[in-house]
């Protein structure tokens, strides 16, 4: 554990940084975006195939490779999520925020306003944070969290269809399937569930870009190197 | 009462057919040879056991399958096998007589009796949109399932609901489950469900005196635990993306997969692809035309059949996962752009502001 970095909340001119995402954070972020677009590519095109190829069955394995790498890429999906529940767990606290909502907290509230007000262009300056600021982390929390949990339960409970009922696919995700008994339902579940995820890619792509320009505070290189680096004046918030 | 056994020579059954048909009937419940003479002896010594078949909201599909089964024998041999002691459209019996015989079972073999539901009882209105002997049908239903062994769902409309229960289900009918919770109930959904499926059911039940292991929906597991997309046999099509992509081209000709002609094959647990239909004749995909998915639930609710993706019409308006999801996306990729551009023209104007000051 790294700890909590040691910043003055003094405004000083300077360039100020410090060390926020820890490494097994920021590669579980590249791997998890990488099989997000395997996923939606795969998937979309399960549900809406390529056009038909045209002989002998035995040359082909179009579906086959596509469902193959989808299986490949929702497990390495699955598997980066658990790992990264277990990071929030032993990490320091930039690891957790994006598992929860602070709406208790009334400063949290207040600013997650504020942040939506920068982002309408109603305030001149955005605020700055060593972790993610509030709307960042409403964000993810609800466009990403919420529909990865749930692309994620419907994809094993559908797994478990062609596994069988002697799977542990079956012994441990069937039970979704009770809540809903025609497994159609399951499919079209899932792919709402992925446009979100990719409604979510398109926002986050967005502000972290422009974030990175307009607010004063590093985006795209603290994901590649860890450290969030501030420019220009400003009080930094944790 | 008298063994099936019994039964069937009195029927002029010779003792050869007799032996085939049990080693059929072993056969289509997936027991080993040797298990052959078990069945044998089962229906030779055992009396047959009393069925009610009751008729609720429904078409006689479920009859009409039933009676061209072709393992276990036709017609003859299965209705001696059960003993069908009430069937409105079998039986000769009618009016009081007939519905003496329900009075007759339900208390002269307690606890040693099936009843069959082939339909579902409508609750809206205290139930008048179906009567039977003068009686809501609910109240039949009831009362002869009261001291029944166990209760056989058959088909889609007893099982899930069926069409009668499609939305807006203007006469609430339900299934059987949702109104007889204090017996087992044996779902064996499809619309009809496979005459040797049913048939089969009953034999297991005949054979080993307990019911067959259902899974988590209540369905019979050695019928219903596979897709009919897993056993199909254009599954290899498929696997290698190969679809049917208009009615009549060249793919359907080729008997190519019918995946995006909206086939629900692979969201439907049956036995279609495996027993097929009219002794083993055919089935839907093997005619060239998708799975409905008949023996799901709410199948009708979703629709349309012709597309592989369902449409979703909570939101009031016809669309389906893929349309909702890209018109959102679009919309999300025009706001990005226009935000983007309102930043940019700001930023511009700062940064002149700025410029200003230090002139």
């Amino acid at each position: 554990m790294t700890g909590q970095p040691d910043l003055p909340d003094t405004q000083m001119e300077s360039l100020r940084g410090a060390y926020v995402y820890e490494t097994p954070v920021r590669l579980w972020h590249w791997i998890n975006a990488l099989s997000v677009v395997v996923l939606s590519i795969t998937g979309y095109l399960i549900g809406v195939p390529l056009p038909t190829t045209t002989g002998d069955a035995s040359e082909w394995y179009v579906m086959g490779w596509m469902r193959f790498f989808h299986y490949v890429s929702a497990y390495v999906f699955t598997i980066g999520l658990i790992v990264r529940v277990w990071w929030a767990a032993v990490g320091n606290r930039y690891a957790r925020q994006m598992f929860y909502l602070p709406i208790w907290r009334r400063s949290w509230v207040s600013e997650l306003l504020y942040q939506l007000r920068w982002m309408l262009f109603a305030e001149r300056r955005s605020m700055l944070y060593l972790g993610h600021n509030p709307l960042a982390n409403a964000m993810m929390f609800t466009l990403f969290l919420i529909p990865s949990v749930i692309v994620t339960i419907t994809g094993f409970a559908m797994y478990a269809e062609a596994s069988g009922h002697e799977s542990w696919q079956y012994a441990a995700f069937a039970w979704f399937i009770d809540l809903w008994v025609n497994t159609q339902d399951l499919h079209t579940i899932h792919r709402l569930a992925m446009w979100v995820i990719v409604l979510f890619a398109i926002a986050h792509i967005y502000t972290a870009v422009r974030e990175d320009i307009m607010s004063g505070q590093s985006m795209i290189s603290t994901m590649v190197n860890g450290e969030r680096l501030f420019k220009g004046r400003g009080v930094i918030k944790r | 009462m008298e063994t099936f056994y019994e039964a069937m020579r009195r029927r002029g059954v010779s003792r050869r057919r007799f032996l085939k048909f049990c080693t059929m009937t072993a056969a289509s419940l997936g027991l080993p040879p040797a298990m052959v003479p078990e069945v044998a002896r089962a229906l030779e010594t055992k009396p047959r056991i009393p069925v009610l078949w009751l008729h609720g909201l429904e078409c006689t599909c479920c009859s009409e399958s039933f009676i061209r089964s072709a393992h276990p024998l036709a017609t003859d041999v299965v209705l001696s096998m059960i003993s069908l002691d009430y069937h409105n459209t079998l039986m000769a019996a009618a009016g009081h007589q007939a519905e003496e015989i329900i009075a007759e079972i339900t208390t002269n073999h307690k606890g040693r009796y099936i009843v069959a539901v082939e339909g579902n009882p409508p609750l809206g209105d205290d139930g008048v949109y179906c009567i039977v002997g003068g009686k809501p049908f609910l109240h039949q239903l009831q009362e002869a399932c009261r001291d029944a062994m166990a209760v056989i769902a058959w088909g889609t409309c007893a099982s899930w609901g069926c069409v009668q229960a499609a939305r807006p289900n203007p006469t609430q009918a339900v299934p059987v489950h949702e109104v007889i919770r204090d017996k087992p109930v044996i779902k064996v959904p499809g619309c009809p469900p496979i005459a040797e499926v049913m048939t089969g059911v009953l034999s297991y039940i005949l054979t080993f005196g307990t019911l067959p292991e259902l899974d988590r929906q209540g369905r019979p597991k050695m019928f219903y635990s596979q897709r009919v997309h897993d056993k199909c046999y254009r599954r290899a099509h498929f696997d290698a993306g190969q679809f049917v992509e208009r009615w009549d081209d060249d793919g359907a000709r080729m008997g190519y997969c019918l995946y995006k002609m909206g086939c629900r094959g692979p969201t439907t647990y049956n036995a279609c692809s495996a027993t097929e239909w009219n002794d083993g004749l055919s089935f839907p995909i093997k005619s060239g035309h998708g799975c409905l998915g008949c023996s799901e639930k709410d199948f009708w609710d979703r629709g349309p059949f012709y597309n592989r993706l369902t449409d979703i019409d909570q939101f009031g308006i016809e669309k389906n996962a893929d349309e909702i999801g890209a018109v959102a996306a679009v919309a999300a990729g025009a706001a990005v752009a226009g935000h983007a551009l309102v930043s940019a023209g700001q930023r511009l104007l700062q940064k002149r502001g700025s410029d200003d000051d230090n002139a």
